[in-house]
């Protein structure tokens, strides 16, 4: 069991790296909208994975806030981009 | 055999979350990447929080991991969905290999407005608003 934790760990953070590599580069905001999408939902597995890691199920109420986190900055930054504001990317 | 099936939903979880990222990197364009990541990333949620929900076996966890579960399945479209439209309406660029669009040639970009098709003469014509300015 420890061993696929830390296979799926490992696998977890190399997603999170390319993600990264998206937001970095991405050409515009909307795509680096999405790869922060991407972003709280790897992480919301993670904190899954933490909890049965450790046998802490108090790490689910952080995964909750943290997946309510993503879609709010997800719809912000949706609203922002309809309504036009400045934007440097 | 409660291992096994934990073991399994954990590594397919995060096989999935490894495509997702694999196809935000890869693929072309903003909406390519947009049905990579969306459905993917919230099966690998959705699988993690499944076995979290196997390894406790307590009623109150159990009910946070499908707490969990269904505002994944709740948001994860509607967020796309508010991505999409947004990355439409500013202009992102599709992919040179796109073979259809049907919004362009229906949707007028300045006044938000779709056409379906079946408008006549009469229908046609935009009728005054109350909001207008005179």
């Amino acid at each position: 069991m420890e061993s696929v934790i830390l296979i799926s760990q490992v696998l977890m953070g190399l997603a999170l790296v390319l993600a990264f590599v998206r937001v970095v580069r991405g050409p515009s905001l909307p795509d680096r909208v999405v790869a922060l999408e991407l972003f709280a939902s790897i992480v919301v597995g993670l904190v899954g994975l933490y909890a049965i890691a450790t046998g802490v199920s108090s790490f689910l109420d952080a995964a909750i806030v943290i997946a309510l986190m993503g879609f709010l900055a997800a719809i912000g930054f949706a609203r922002f981009l309809e309504r036009g504001g400045p934007r440097d990317d | 055999m409660i291992e096994f099936i934990k073991g399994a939903l954990i590594l397919s979880g995060a096989l999935f979350m490894l495509l997702a990222a694999l196809g935000i990197l890869r693929l072309p364009d903003l909406l390519t990447r947009m049905h990579a990541t969306t459905k993917a990333a919230a099966l690998g949620v959705i699988l993690i929080m499944l076995s979290v929900a196997l390894h406790f076996a307590e009623v109150a966890v159990v009910a946070r991991a499908f707490a969990i579960i269904v505002f994944v399945v709740m948001t994860a479209p509607v967020a796309a969905h508010v991505i999409g439209r947004a990355g439409y309406f500013v202009g992102s660029k599709l992919w040179s290999g796109t073979v259809k669009d049907e919004l362009r040639p229906n949707y007028d970009p300045l006044t938000h407005e779709l056409k379906s098709g079946l408008e006549t003469e009469a229908n046609a014509k935009r009728r005054p608003r109350e909001t207008d300015p005179p």
